[in-house]
């Protein structure tokens, strides 16, 4: 009998593997051409924005700055 | 002598020993498939599309604040909205709230479990999430009065059946999305602890998570000890994408900024970008010299820049069109466990076994 209800729980998880497969199998897809140069575009067009990338002068960046001096 | 089995349930047993041969056949058809039709759309490999744009200089980033305070092994660490302060939980049990210009601490919550592994700031700054090995995800109203015992006002939300490895507020203070050692994701409601939809298909330990930016729509990420990145629709709880491509635990997953793919960061020692609309991996980030597994991974502002945070104490800075590496930074004196890059992307931050965090920019 046991054995019965393992191949009835291995049944269960095999038809979900398969439910889920044929999903992932329909998702519709783009050639990576197309992707990776919408990927390239959308990095040059913020790069500009990017201040870890571009290098952001001192008095704009509030880490870059040393702490205050002591005065002495 | 052993009975012999009623007939009917002899036949009954080998129809249903058929059907589950048929299915792991189908299955084995259906993930051939897939292969076969994401092999059509790989034209073209993402550093050959960038073969003609600039190529990134020289850079110059050091460590510009040490936060130190923390008794042990820094595991996590997570950002404010308000670009400066920074929530950091620990080994020790211990989660605390950075002013990162000043380096002061403003807050401190000592957790009843050690091994906090995850914490999060509420999108209001007005609380923080933290949990770990307690299997739960709390969350702390901080309060403007330092004097107050913020553990009073401790609020329960979630509820796993295994360790706490990752927690995200979605786009607002009143949802909480967390990921388990127990295989699972869930969603739930803050204010009741209510759970609200809850997402399996992981094998095994859920190691990490992050949510697609707003703009691109209820969906979110996941990483786990199955190698596997799945990709959640969170209103129905249906995993829609699926990249095994890994060859280990998958510790760090974020998305890039337009939300149209996401990195990965791994065991394996390389890091890795998915096209969501391509349905595939497009770039792996990796040197022969790089042997120890990436803990966390972030992107620039722009994408252009993955920092990625390695068990060998170094923080690797890759350019993403090109897929070679631009700077590698050296300051950390044990494992960096987690790596965050700032909301205005003027800074990142990191935090390490070594008990300290660093900010860098």
């Amino acid at each position: 009998m046991s054995n019965k209800c393992a191949t009835n729980s291995s049944l269960l998880i095999a038809q979900k593997a398969v439910k889920q497969l044929r999903l992932e199998a329909s998702v519709r897809r783009i050639k990576v051409s197309q992707a990776a140069a919408e990927l390239k575009s959308f990095c040059l067009q913020n790069a500009h924005k990017d201040p870890l990338l571009t290098g952001v002068p001192s008095s704009d960046n509030p880490f870059r700055p040393p702490k205050s001096c002591v005065l002495l | 002598m052993r009975s012999p089995l009623i007939p009917e349930m002899a036949t009954q047993e080998v129809q249903l020993n058929e059907t589950l041969a048929h299915l792991k056949t189908e299955s084995e058809t259906l993930k051939t498939k897939l292969e076969e039709e994401r092999a059509k759309l790989h034209d073209v490999e993402l550093h050959q599309v960038a073969e003609k744009v600039e190529g990134l200089g020289q850079f110059v980033m050091k460590t510009r604040r040490t936060l130190k305070g923390h008794g042990n092994k820094v595991l996590c660490m997570d950002w404010c909205k308000d670009k400066r302060r920074i929530v950091s939980s620990s080994q020790d049990g211990k989660v605390i709230v950075w002013d990162a210009f000043t380096t002061n601490k403003e807050h401190a919550v000592t957790m009843p479990c050690t091994w906090v592994m995850a914490c999060a700031y509420a999108p209001s700054g007005c609380a923080v999430a933290c949990g770990g090995l307690d299997n739960k995800c709390s969350v702390y109203p901080l309060s403007l009065d330092k004097n107050e015992n913020l553990a009073a006002k401790k609020k329960s939300v979630a509820m796993h059946t295994n360790y706490l490895s990752a927690c995200s507020f979605t786009n607002s203070d009143m949802q909480i999305l967390t990921s388990s050692g127990d295989g699972t994701c869930a969603l739930w409601d803050v204010e009741s602890g209510q759970l609200l939809q809850s997402f399996h298909g992981h094998a095994a330990d859920v190691l990490c998570l992050d949510l697609a930016p707003s703009e691109t729509g209820n969906t979110f990420v996941s990483g786990g000890c199955d190698k596997k990145a799945n990709v959640w629709d969170m209103r129905s709880g249906q995993c829609i994408q699926s990249f095994e491509t890994h060859e280990s635990d998958i510790n760090s997953v974020r998305y890039y900024p337009s939300g149209d793919a996401f990195a990965s960061g791994s065991d394996d020692a390389t890091c890795r970008l998915y096209d969501l609309r391509a349905d595939r991996e497009v770039a792996i980030y990796s040197k022969e010299s790089i042997i120890f597994g990436v803990s966390s991974v972030d992107f620039s502002l722009s994408g252009r820049l993955l920092f990625g945070g390695y068990n060998d104490y170094t923080i690797n800075v890759w350019d993403v069109l090109k897929g070679t590496r631009v700077s590698i930074l050296f300051g950390h004196e044990n494992r960096v466990s987690t790596l965050r890059v700032s909301p205005d992307g003027t800074a990142f931050c990191t935090g390490s076994w070594d008990h300290t965090l660093r900010i860098w920019a």
